[in-house]
């Protein structure tokens, strides 16, 4: 089985495969539609991966090894087809359709895969992140609108650094890629402890509890370092951090009000793309009032 | 003609319990050349040995087999004996027929005793062809070079000297002292580090037959044991030590500050330093990097026109002995020495490589030898604990173990040994410097093995209300002034969260850096961890594989001070023993060149792992291999990869083992 | 919390195998240091941490661990994986002991977790995708916790993050058959026994 085309730096690749999974197509539309914004002003092709299935997340992990390769792998061969690099936005997809890639290079895992898809694997598509994508450009960023004076806290989560061999973007304790571009954007990077401490992941239904305690550490430590904002790069994480705000302070009788977005809203806004475009007005926890206050909205 | 005899051991029963003696006896007497054959039942005893030259006489024998024990065993003993009955020691073989047949075939006497006649075969047909060989003598120089000046080295280097002989010690740093003269305290009995030490410092640098060379390094090693010839590199001081009286005016008045490395970042020095007051020699350097005129001359250098930094140059308006030197360049000199006492110590593993700890990150996270720093009265706080972020006195004072230590993660799989001590060391420190401080050490396992060790660490526990963890640190971080620690308490079994005004990681022993490249220089081995390696690790702990060569102290492996101090002490009565010969005797069995054979591909060279084959010349301009004998270990590697055997081993030349293997089917 | 009960240590039984063969760890290698409880964001849940977890395997005690809740607590954060000092992936022995666990049919302690996972993978069987609106719906009717996150619909449907219908793939037949054909081959997955 051939991994294709992984020769070549990020930065010269002009197109890519689009992968961005369920959620970005429902609770994290700001995230879908800022991305493909943001890369347009960057001139990166992202061409949506045509027939695409859900990743099977943490569920098909849980509970069927086999599935949880299968299903990433069904698209990775179909990405293997259209020769680009694949880019995934959400980190669960990414790291489900990267740890796949990496199963796949056992041959008994993909003989087996292969009677579970049905088809022959023959070539797969080089697996990469949306941010690893902005970063290879960092310099070439046209900032139109620094983000002056807007302090942010880059939170990476767990998908995008662990496990290291397999998956890892950056560091596992201390990454830098995401604070990079936010220096970059003109914004500040703050120094906090936090930036991969998970969120509770795929747990607010079944054990709400879990989620609430760890986002309530993550929120204060942000607040704690000055943040005005959370940037993040998976919309899991977005959810658990922004969306259960209301719930949090009302359980620890914390004021952790803290705005959560994503990084590629962050980009649009430098490049010069409006809230509303960025769909920055729809988060739970509203940004509009700091980014205004700071001259940004 | 060759008159062999064969001698038969039993070995008690050892041999003769497998091995059908009789029988080896028949069949030895039937080998070409044999004209006698006996057997006893101890050859190494004295009548077995007395039996050997009767018979030597006795029959006009000028070969012997003695088919006994392995050759490590009793191949001198029975070269001696020959050699008493006026033989050469070298036309002797001995057939192993004990560790190699008898006790490996003890179940089947049969073939046992088959092997014994096949291997008695071919020590027959192997010494028939021995000839004499005569051991060269190669004088020596009885003076020993010591590299590294921390507490090992000063004990070989004094120990060698009060033995009578010539001392040159290299140091690498400013000061002689190394890591123990960063200590405040030792464990367990909480000596002044300076108080035990600078007396022996000083003893060192006034010794007559001690030459002290501070500030300089190892460039080049060559020749071997009695006969090394060392390049030593003396860097530059810019401060000529000859007419500087160490008054200290200059280091008083120089204005520019740097971190002292001596006080890893604690404290400052200023661009000229002595490392401590109590450094040897107490004469200073000028260190070149941050020095405001070296600044403002390689500004010059540069040709830029922007503004001129100041020239500064306070030090030598000062000096009252015009000892300021500022052309002076590194020299490099060569010194010959019969011994090398290799003493290059440890370094502290460097914590950043935790991220999840964020030393390097947070002020307040600090490594055990730093706490040290801040402990001792002649440190940069006076010997007060402060803290350093904002000068506070910690009162919650956590201890993390095993950082760089028992992590394969990190490459460090091994224990450091001495990090348990020290933890338990700085709690009691703590509590006498300040009754209010507690001290949480969070522990793996407590590792106390020396003497009065054990009862050391009960003590931080039981008098000085050290609270003991045991689990490994996850994680920490800052919240407002206070560090969070997370760990668990695996005893009880649950989460443990600490907020500590201080943290220390008790960091782990790793060789000092730039010993592999000194390792290479001097063809010694070391481990995957760079530890140096020892000839044997129980039986000769501080010799090396290349004669001549010694170790001491933590550049083998984590020690504490009294193993660091008794292996100095050791190896230097390694060097005296060798300075306590007038020669040197060589193995005679060495690879020698047939010079009319050899096509100098010199792919000799390039296999032995001694570097004891160099070129020569010939008059007719061939170039050819050389063998130094006195280098050469008689591996055979050379005569292995020799394509046109023009290299042959004394001793087990290519004629001689054909002969062996092609007897087996005569 | 577990009982006080006497432990009988059984490291012949086949679960260290069984885990070594499947994640690929030698859970011989811990040595108990405790690194991946002090960080587990989750350890407060669990009757066992990581590292008791690690200890139970070595010992084989299989029904220890099998019923334990932590296998389905962890949340996969490979925290403990990435900072454990003998580099051992502890989250994929927890992984590998929690498909055990299914395989063999222990209880599941932590029902609303698996129920999730349960109805998480039935509507991306469905239509190939995640349909977040059905996921919780149909979560909130089978576990009966039929209000859970239900005050988060409004601004949700407001601001346009759920979609009313779901989106099926063209080729979701061809999903469908991957969830079957993965059911029936890891059926056959080797069990460990002891």
């Amino acid at each position: 089985m051939k991994q294709a085309e992984s020769t070549g730096t990020l930065a010269g690749q002009k197109a890519f495969s689009y992968f961005p999974g369920c959620s970005l197509h429902s609770t994290a539309r700001e995230y879908d539609v800022s991305a493909r914004l943001s890369c347009e002003a960057l001139g990166i092709e992202l061409k949506e991966l045509e027939g695409w299935a859900c990743c099977g997340a943490s569920s098909a992990h849980s509970t069927n090894e086999l599935l949880a390769v299968s299903l990433p792998a069904r698209d990775l061969k179909r990405a293997g087809e259209v020769g680009l690099p694949l880019v995934a936005a959400c980190a669960m997809c990414f790291s489900r359709l990267k740890i796949a890639s990496h199963e796949l290079q056992n041959n008994d895992m993909r003989k087996l895969v292969q009677t579970v898809i049905g088809q022959e694997i023959q070539k797969t598509a080089r697996v990469v992140h949306l941010l690893e994508v902005v970063d290879s450009r960092l310099d070439a960023i046209p900032v139109k609108k620094p983000l002056t004076e807007l302090k942010v806290a880059c939170y990476y989560g767990c998908l995008l650094v662990r496990p290291r061999e397999k998956v890892a973007i950056d560091d596992a304790e201390n990454p830098q890629l995401m604070d990079r571009l936010v220096r970059k954007l003109g914004a500040e990077p703050v120094a906090w402890a936090f930036k991969t401490e998970c969120c509770g992941a795929g747990l607010p239904l079944a054990r709400p509890d879990i989620v609430l305690k760890l986002c309530h550490r993550i929120l204060a430590q942000a607040r704690q370092a000055g943040a005005d904002c959370i940037a993040v790069a998976c919309p899991e994480c977005h959810s658990n951090l922004d969306t259960h705000q209301e719930e949090i302070r009302a359980r620890y009788g914390d004021d952790a009000r803290v705005p959560v977005v994503y990084f590629t809203q962050l980009l649009g806004l430098a490049l010069g793309l409006s809230v509303q475009q960025l769909h920055l007005d729809k988060h739970l926890t509203d940004p509009v009032p700091v980014l205004s206050s700071k001259g940004l909205a | 003609m060759a008159r062999i005899g064969v001698f038969i051991c039993h070995c008690g029963s050892n041999i003769a319990g497998s091995v059908d003696i009789a029988r080896v006896l028949e069949a030895a007497r039937k080998m070409p050349q044999v004209v006698y054959v006996e057997d006893n039942k101890y050859t190494c005893s004295d009548p077995g040995q007395a039996s050997i030259r009767n018979a030597v006489k006795a029959h006009r024998l000028n070969r012997v087999v003695v088919a006994a024990c392995s050759p490590r065993m009793h191949e001198k003993t029975f070269r001696k004996t020959v050699e008493q009955a006026g033989l050469n020691p070298f036309l002797l073989e001995i057939a192993n027929i004990r560790e190699q047949d008898s006790w490996v075939h003890s179940d089947d006497k049969e073939r046992a005793t088959e092997k014994a006649i096949e291997i008695v075969r071919l020590a027959v047909a192997k010494v028939a062809r021995n000839y004499e060989l005569y051991a060269r003598q190669i004088s020596l120089t009885k003076r020993a070079l010591v590299i590294g000046g921390g507490i090992s080295g000063i004990q070989a280097a004094l120990d060698i000297a009060n033995a009578g002989h010539e001392v040159v010690l290299v140091e690498r740093e400013p000061t002689i002292g190394g890591r123990m003269a960063q200590l405040d305290k030792t464990f367990p009995t909480l000596d002044c580090s300076a108080c035990i030490l600078t007396p022996k410092m000083v003893e060192l640098a006034q010794h007559n037959r001690v030459v002290l060379f501070t500030y300089a390094e190892v460039q080049s090693i060559k020749g071997f044991v009695g006969n090394f010839e060392v390049e030593v590199r003396q860097k530059a001081r810019k401060v000529n030590h000859t007419t500087c009286t160490g008054c200290g005016t200059c280091w008083q008045k120089c204005p520019e500050k740097v971190p002292s490395e001596f006080d890893l970042g604690m404290g400052q020095r200023t661009a000229i330093y002595i490392p401590f007051p109590q450094a040897v020699p107490t004469k200073p350097v000028i260190d070149t990097e941050h020095c405001r005129y070296m600044k403002y001359q390689r500004f010059v250098a540069s040709g830029e026109e922007d503004k001129k930094p100041p020239q500064c140059r306070v030090c030598e308006k000062l000096c009252p002995t015009g000892s300021i030197d500022w052309e002076e360049q590194d020299r490099v000199f060569t010194e010959k020495f019969g011994a090398i006492i290799v003493a290059t110590g440890y370094q502290t593993f460097d914590a950043s490589a935790y991220g999840e700890y964020g030393a390097g990150m947070y002020p307040d996270v600090i490594s055990g030898l730093q706490l040290e720093r801040l402990m001792c009265a002649s440190g940069p706080t006076g010997g007060e604990v402060k803290r350093p972020s904002d000068g506070a006195h910690p009162k919650t004072v956590v201890f993390v173990s095993c950082v760089g230590s028992r992590d394969e993660a990190k490459c460090r799989p091994y224990c450091s040994k001495v990090c348990c001590m020290y933890m338990a060391k700085h709690a009691i420190m703590l509590r006498e410097h300040d009754p209010e401080v507690q001290c949480y050490i969070f522990y793996i396992d407590i590792r106390a093995g020396g003497k009065a060790y054990e009862e050391f660490t009960r003590r931080a526990q039981e008098e000085y209300g050290a609270i003991y963890l045991r689990g490994r640190i996850s994680k920490i971080y800052q919240e407002g002034k206070k560090l969070v620690v997370l760990g668990e308490d695996s005893l009880i079994g649950r989460p443990v969260e600490l907020s500590a005004d201080l943290v220390v990681l008790a960091t782990g022993m790793e060789p000092s850096s730039g010993v592999v490249e000194l390792a290479q220089k001097l063809n010694i081995s070391y481990d995957t961890n760079q530890f140096l390696v020892e000839a044997h690790p129980k039986l000769r702990p501080v010799e090396t594989q290349s004669d001549g060569i010694f170790l001491a102290g933590a550049c083998v492996g984590p020690r504490d001070i009294p193993d660091s101090v008794a292996q100095g002490s050791a190896a230097a009565v390694k060097a005296a023993a060798l300075f306590s010969q007038d020669y040197i005797t060589t193995d005679p069995m060495t690879a020698m060149v047939d010079i009319s054979r050899c096509t100098g591909c010199l792919l000799c060279t390039q296999v032995c792992p001694f570097k004891a084959i160099s070129t020569q010349a010939l008059r007719d301009g061939r170039v050819v291999a050389s063998v130094n004998e006195g280098l050469c270990k008689g591996c055979g590697l050379c005569a292995a990869v020799c394509r046109s055997k023009a290299i042959d081993l004394r001793g087990f030349t290519n004629q001689q083992l054909f002969a062996e293997v092609t007897s087996l089917w005569q | 919390m577990q009982t006080v009960e006497t432990i009988t240590p059984l490291p012949q039984s086949r679960l260290s195998g069984y885990v070594q063969k499947h994640s690929g760890q030698n859970p011989l290698r811990c040595y108990q240091c405790g690194k991946c409880n002090a960080g587990c964001p989750v350890a407060y849940a669990m009757d066992l941490g990581p590292r008791q977890v690690m200890r139970a395997v070595q010992l084989g005690l299989k029904d220890h661990v099998l019923s334990s809740n932590t296998i389905w607590v962890c949340l996969q954060c490979q925290v403990c994986s990435a900072r454990c000092p003998m580099e051992i992936d502890i989250a994929r022995v927890m992984e590998s002991l929690r498909l055990l666990a299914i395989l063999e049919g222990y209880p599941v302690p932590e029902k609303d977790i698996e129920l999730f996972h349960r109805i998480f993978l039935e509507v991306v069987r469905r239509h190939g995708r995640l349909h977040e609106l059905e996921l919780g719906a149909m979560y909130n009717v089978r576990s009966g916790h039929l209000t859970a996150n239900a005050g988060l619909l409004p601004q949700l449907l407001s601001r346009g993050k759920l979609s009313v219908l779901p989106t099926t793939i063209r080729d979701a037949r061809a999903v469908r058959e991957i969830f079957a054909r993965a059911e029936a081959e890891s059926r056959k997955a080797p069990a460990a026994e002891s």
